[in-house]
């Protein structure tokens, strides 16, 4: 079998019988799904895979495969193994979720009342203010 | 701080030897692109060629500054007996664990050396010893990661490693060459000396290498291998200036 990546190749992995080849246990690296954070207290997001034979190896992958061309300040790595994943087959579980637009904050109808609630008061709406001023400067 | 012309020359030999280092290393190095052990390393050891190629390149400008030729004359067009490499940077890269011990000894001597520029008084060696700091530091952590797991892998990455450790030791100690011009650094403060930094060196290498598993050769073993800062080097550098240099003398002038 030709793989990709010549590397691959270039190992003359022994074959059995089917023509398929045998590799050793430490010939297969695990892989490790990489999680980049660009700034410190912001979201780690998953931008990938590494292959690597230990999770210090992985971070030392990780950090030139995704590091080198972004603003990093922090990765982390996890075994592809440890991920637990909902099942493609159960996707008609997330179906009807668009359709729930009163899980929204957008499909609250309140600011009637709460202009109402002002205006009884006597509070001014600053936010109103600020949105008049900002059409103003558009125009 | 006032420097006098003899100063000076010594200052300029001292920063060709660091920078030579760091670009026929990162050349050779380099030369494993493509053909790394597996993609991700691949990537990983040519990112590192690459930092110490950008390394010298700003201490070729720091000299250019200084009065000598422009950066690509200095890498491209100099003779082998004018490059202060040591000879643990001239070598083929040979199997993959030569070139992996060849870096764990390489990172940590330019680690060290760089620690006691960063007090130096030539302050332009002083910030760019700053500056690297961070690029250095996953150097080491690329190379200790790497001789601590093949160290303890299996038996046959042991006995690669120790046998690569055993055939590059004496190379490595050729760093330490001390200069003729050691005592004037030391005097205006630019750098304590060579001797200085092997003992740092020592004393850090000895303790991954202890978690690793691998044993240095005794002392009285020990046949640095010197030569290369005086302008004396192996029989392999003359052949990878040749093809180092092969696309930039086509055309001397042409603009990149």
């Amino acid at each position: 079998m030709e793989y990709i990546d010549p590397r691959v190749n270039r190992m003359e992995l022994p074959a059995n019988d089917d023509g398929k080849e045998i590799i050793e246990s430490l010939e297969e690296w695990e892989t490790y799904e990489v999680f980049h954070q660009k700034k410190r207290g912001e979201q780690h997001i998953h931008v990938g895979i590494v292959h690597a034979a230990n999770p210090e190896i992985a971070l030392l992958m990780a950090k030139e495969a995704f590091g080198r061309r972004r603003q990093t300040a922090n990765l982390w790595v996890v075994k592809t193994s440890a991920v637990t994943a909902t099942d493609y087959e159960d996707q008609d579980i997330f179906e009807t979720t668009p359709e729930k637009t009163y899980r929204e904050a957008s499909d609250y109808y309140c600011m009637d009342r709460i202009r109402k609630y002002q205006e009884e008061h006597g509070i001014e709406d600053r936010k109103e203010e600020r949105r008049k001023k900002k059409e103003v400067r558009v125009k | 701080m006032s420097i006098n012309t003899g100063e000076m020359k010594d200052i300029k030999e001292f920063l060709y030897k660091i920078a030579d280092d760091q670009l026929i290393i990162g050349h050779r190095n380099s030369e494993w692109t493509g053909l790394g052990p597996v993609l991700e390393e691949d990537i990983a050891f040519s990112s590192i060629a690459q930092d110490k190629i950008g390394q010298s390149l700003h201490i070729y400008e720091i000299l250019h500054s200084m009065g000598e030729e422009v950066p690509d004359i200095i890498a491209f067009a100099r003779k082998a007996k004018d490059f202060r490499c040591s000879h643990l940077t001239e070598y083929p890269i040979g199997e993959y664990d030569f070139s992996l011990m060849r870096n764990f000894f390489f990172n940590h001597a330019e680690h060290l050396r760089f620690e006691m520029l960063a007090s130096s008084s030539l302050e332009p060696l002083a910030n760019l010893a700053k500056k690297y700091k961070g690029e250095i530091k996953y150097h080491i952590m690329h190379s200790d990661t790497w001789v601590k797991q093949l160290g303890r892998a299996n038996e046959e990455s042991h006995t690669r490693m120790q046998s690569a450790l055993d055939k590059t030791f004496n190379l490595a100690l050729g760093i330490f060459e001390e200069s003729d011009f050691a005592d004037a650094l030391r005097e205006v403060k630019v750098f304590d000396g060579e001797s200085v930094l092997q003992d740092k060196w020592f004393e850090e290498i000895s303790s991954i290498l202890d978690k690793a598993g691998l044993v240095i050769p005794e002392r009285s073993k020990w046949v640095p291998s010197y030569g290369g800062r005086k302008g004396q080097h192996t029989e392999y550098l003359e052949p990878m200036l040749e093809e180092m240099g092969e696309v930039f003398r086509l055309d001397p002038k042409a603009e990149w």
